[in-house]
């Protein structure tokens, strides 16, 4: 079968054959470019719809089935619709920031696609301190929320975008602390050698219970950190319209919208490489026969459907959970989350220098 | 005593969400749960209920015959006046004038579906029909003349 | 010419003490209706809230002084029009009790069995509309479900589905339809099914409980002095359900308990709603097999005259005590009618309620209080 490690091996020596090496090079960053782009549009439709049947289904009713069979184009006609809306500025905001701020999200989420790994050998640049460059990028989204909140010059959307900060600078803590277990456990930073670590059992099944703690930390860390319900109350409908975003229409609204779906999408890929073994396929201990056929799925397909499926598991929460007040949500962070990763982390250390682990 | 309350609650607050979350679960993987009906598809085998008051119309036989005596006791029932009788005269055989209706102006933008009309109708000269279409593009559609032209009432009715 | 901090004042809604005053409504999700709050705030606390009526004021009591005695029912049942039956069952009574009209047995019982009915549909689109602005969107799918039955019911016998318009002085308009027992049974038997759904994903749920508990705490002489009727009060320990202080048409032979907490807080307000419902079936039981043959009017003149005088009828409604009173000179249209709407007095609770909380618990508190505002501002 076509692997897209041979795809990208036969056309890296077919551009530093024809062209020389800065030429290719830059041909080559152009091309990744233009990929990253098309991946992004390709799974805000995606995700968009995907989240409105699943809505749907959970609410015992069909999502959206009248444009395109079974709806698939509906995400292309309401892209279409935010395109030909005006654009509003509130006129007493700050203009800079307030057309700067979408721009910082979306970048954020764009920088967060470097070291994820979507096949075997298949990653744009493999860091040797991987797990610390996600860390440390994510948080950068706090930024943007805060431009956009601040520059709206409008209380709701100020009052918004200060518990989405407080609330994503809280919950970065229990997600790094759930993300350290397995580093911990591996010995390195590096993404490529985590996901080969798990080529005998993903660690959710080698590390037992340690790491099934902190995978239902990092869900819970993960659903916060992106604004989602059950933690989505700077985007609370009815409490205080729409947040930080309140003020923006047209096509900014359309890229903080896509930003959101983006951002789930990668932590949840990054969930899957930690946790649930990356482009691992399913393992089981001896048996030869299931494995090699195991072995048959492509690994970008192992990759993409474990994303999608924590992608499921966060839509779950969404529709089932009422939403909880602000001081409730920070109790739940600085009370329980962060004492149990704590000593989550205490109890993986010692299982990792005693070897108790598969 | 601190710590046994501290996972008591983290148990038990666990314990809740997926309890939750197993019953949404349920309706996600059981389609057949599903209820709504496609609208505009369906129409061919809508079917609404005998009494639904949608509209009121007054029915005629076949020979084009009505059985309003044009007493207006319905247009003294309305509470909005939604109805108006226009009578007039007729010549009957024997050579006695006889009060009959000329029109039965039935504006059904200001009708509440109340039914008091037809309560109120000591002959049974109109009834409700379940037709809930009502969307016109020019709204003087809605202003219907309910006796049909050439009409006339059947024999023995007073 | 104003001065300079004057101008400041002006432009930036600031309130006496520099506090934020903000207008939720009369459009936003999630006020039940057009209902115009000035909250003001100090950072997230509330310290004051003003509500601002008269949205959807349609003079329904000076409209009525031009309608006759038969004709004047239909306009109440689009006041409170998530109790329509129970409406105009209050207006059927005052007549019937100020004409001295006879009402058959079967009218009575069907009256009751539809009042009932009426009220857990009631209950049912509350639950779904509290949860939703809690921010759990699913139950009010599941609640809706069952809400679809009880309208389907009422479409085949009553024709209309929100605006009823069936009961009229002396009984019914006319008889019930062949398989409203059969239809009846069938929803008895889903609901009781069913009712734990809400166990699961609403009550027994650890974020709606600590956002509902210990929110929006009102005393039992609050609530009495406030003029509080139905759950509102029955969740302080106030027992005023009109159904047994007063009983009319059936409630006299059925057996059911009044639901009263005394914690007085927004679960305890939820959990006298949702028993309620299942009271609610228990009288539907008891009523269901049993419905007497007979008449389904009592004879009464064409034109109904009420003597001179004043007249007052209560019923229990599903959002508390609603009231009929009319002022007569003896004609065929009525002097002057008022009506005593629950949501009313509910409504003028909240600020005392609400100081001090937060707005996640505004929220809480509001929808508790179960507020319809077409039923506040007639």
């Amino acid at each position: 079968m076509l692997s897209l490690e041979s795809i990208t091996k036969t056309t890296q020596d077919w551009l530093f054959a024809k062209f020389s090496p800065e030429i290719a090079l830059t041909i080559e960053c152009v091309i990744v470019i233009l990929l990253c782009i098309t991946l992004f549009a390709v799974l805000g439709l995606v995700l968009v719809l995907l989240e409105r049947k699943v809505a749907a289904r959970i609410q015992i009713r069909l999502g959206p089935n009248r444009v395109g069979p079974g709806g698939i184009f509906q995400t292309a006609a309401d892209t279409l619709k935010l395109i030909m809306k005006e654009g509003l500025t509130p006129d007493t905001a700050d203009k800079f920031l307030f057309n700067l701020a979408p721009f910082i999200v979306m970048m954020v989420a764009m920088l967060l696609l470097a070291p994820i790994a979507f096949a075997k050998n298949f990653q744009i640049w493999d860091i040797n301190i991987g797990v610390l460059y996600i860390s440390a990028v994510s948080s950068l989204s706090v930024i943007g929320i805060l431009m956009a909140g601040w520059a709206s010059n409008n209380k709701y959307s100020l009052l918004g975008a200060m518990r989405s900060g407080a609330q994503i600078v809280s919950y970065e803590l229990s997600a790094g602390f759930a993300v350290l277990t397995i580093v911990v456990l591996t010995g390195s930073l590096r993404i490529s050698d985590i996901v080969a670590s798990q080529e005998n059992g993903w660690w959710l099944f080698k590390g037992h219970i340690p790491v099934i703690i902190a995978f239902v930390l990092y869900i819970i860390a993960v659903t916060a950190e992106t604004n989602r319900a059950p933690f989505d109350l700077a985007e609370a409908e009815s409490e205080l319209t729409a947040g930080f975003h309140t003020e923006y229409s047209g096509m900014k609204f359309a890229l903080f919208f896509l930003a959101e779906y983006i951002n789930i999408f990668i932590v949840c890929a990054i969930g899957a490489t930690l946790f649930l073994g990356g482009w691992m396929p399913l393992h089981i201990g001896h048996w030869d026969g299931f494995n090699h056929i195991m072995d048959y799925i492509p690994s970008s397909v192992w990759f993409m459907g474990k994303t999608f499926f924590l992608i499921f598991v966060i839509m779950w929460f969404r529709w089932t959970f009422p939403r909880l007040r602000v001081d409730q949500l920070l109790n739940l962070e600085w009370k329980y989350l962060l004492p149990i990763s704590l000593f989550n982390l205490l109890l993986v250390t010692v299982i990792a220098i005693m070897g108790w682990h598969f | 005593m601190f710590l046994k309350d501290y996972i008591s609650d983290v148990y038990n607050g666990v314990a809740s969400l997926l309890k939750g979350m197993r019953k949404t679960g349920y309706y996600f993987t059981h389609s057949k749960e599903i209820i709504t009906e496609q609208y505009p598809d369906n129409r061919a085998t809508l079917k609404l209920a005998d009494r639904f008051k949608g509209e009121v119309v007054m029915p005629h036989d076949d020979n084009n015959e009505h059985t309003c005596t044009g007493c207006t006791a319905c247009e003294l029932a309305c509470p909005n006046g939604t109805i108006k009788i226009i009578t007039k005269f007729d010549v009957t055989p024997e050579g006695k004038k006889k009060k009959a209706i000329d029109a039965f102006i039935y504006r059904l933008e200001m009708c509440t579906l109340c039914n008091l009309c037809i309560t109120a109708c000591p002959s049974d000269a109109i009834k409700m029909v379940p037709n809930f279409e009502h969307s016109v593009f020019d709204r003087s559609k809605l202003t219907k003349v309910l006796n049909k032209p050439g009409s006339k009432i059947k024999e023995g009715i007073e | 010419m104003y001065n300079q901090t004057e101008i400041i004042k002006d432009t930036t809604d600031l309130g006496p003490d520099g506090e934020l005053v903000i207008n939720m409504g009369p459009q936003h999700p999630a006020t039940h209706g057009v209902l115009h709050l000035v909250v003001t705030l100090n950072g997230e606390t509330i310290k004051k809230i003003e509500p601002h009526l008269g949205y959807i004021h349609r003079s329904i009591e000076k409209m009525c002084e031009r309608l006759s005695y038969r004709q004047f029912i239909y306009v109440t049942s689009r006041m409170d029009y998530l109790s329509s039956h129970i409406n105009n069952t209050a207006c059927a009574l005052l007549i019937e009790k100020g004409m001295q009209i006879e009402v058959p047995e079967r009218a009575k019982v069907v009256r009751t069995i539809l009042n009932e009915l009426t009220r857990i549909a009631s209950h049912e689109l509350w639950i779904g509309a509290m949860a939703m602005d809690l921010g759990a969107f699913t139950p009010f799918f599941y609640a809706f479900r069952e809400r679809e039955m009880i309208t389907d019911i009422m479409e085949d016998t009553c024709g209309a589905r929100l605006t009823m318009n069936y009961i009229v002085p002396g009984g019914l308009m006319y008889d019930i339809h062949p398989n409203f027992q059969t239809k009846v049974k069938a929803f008895v038997k889903q609901f009781k099914e069913k009712v734990t759904e809400y166990e699961d994903l609403v009550t027994g749920n650890i974020i709606f409980q600590s956002r509902t508990k210990g929110v929006g705490v009102l005393t039992a002489e609050d609530a009495i002095s406030y003029g509080c009727s139905g759950p509102v009060a029955r969740a302080s320990g106030v027992s005023c359900d009109m159904r047994k202080i007063a009983p009319y048409d059936a409630y006299d032979r059925v057996e059911f308990d009044e639901v009263i907490e005394t914690a007085g807080d927004s679960f305890a307000r939820y959990i006298v709603r949702v028993k309620e419902m299942n009271q609610s079936i228990r009288i539907i039981e008891q009523l269901i097999d049993n419905i007497p043959e007979g008449e389904f009017v009592g004879k009464t003149k064409n034109v109904l005259k009420l003597n001179k005088g004043e007249f007052y009828q209560r019923v229990e409604t599903a959002r508390g005590e609603f009231g009929v009173f009319i002022v007569s000179e003896g004609g065929t249209t009525p002097y002057r009618i008022k009506f005593r709407s629950p949501g009313f007095s509910n409504l003028s609770v909240l600020d005392h309620i609400a100081k001090g909380s937060k707005i996640g618990d505004l929220m809480a508190t509001m929808g508790t209080l179960d507020l319809v505002i077409p039923d506040i501002d007639r």
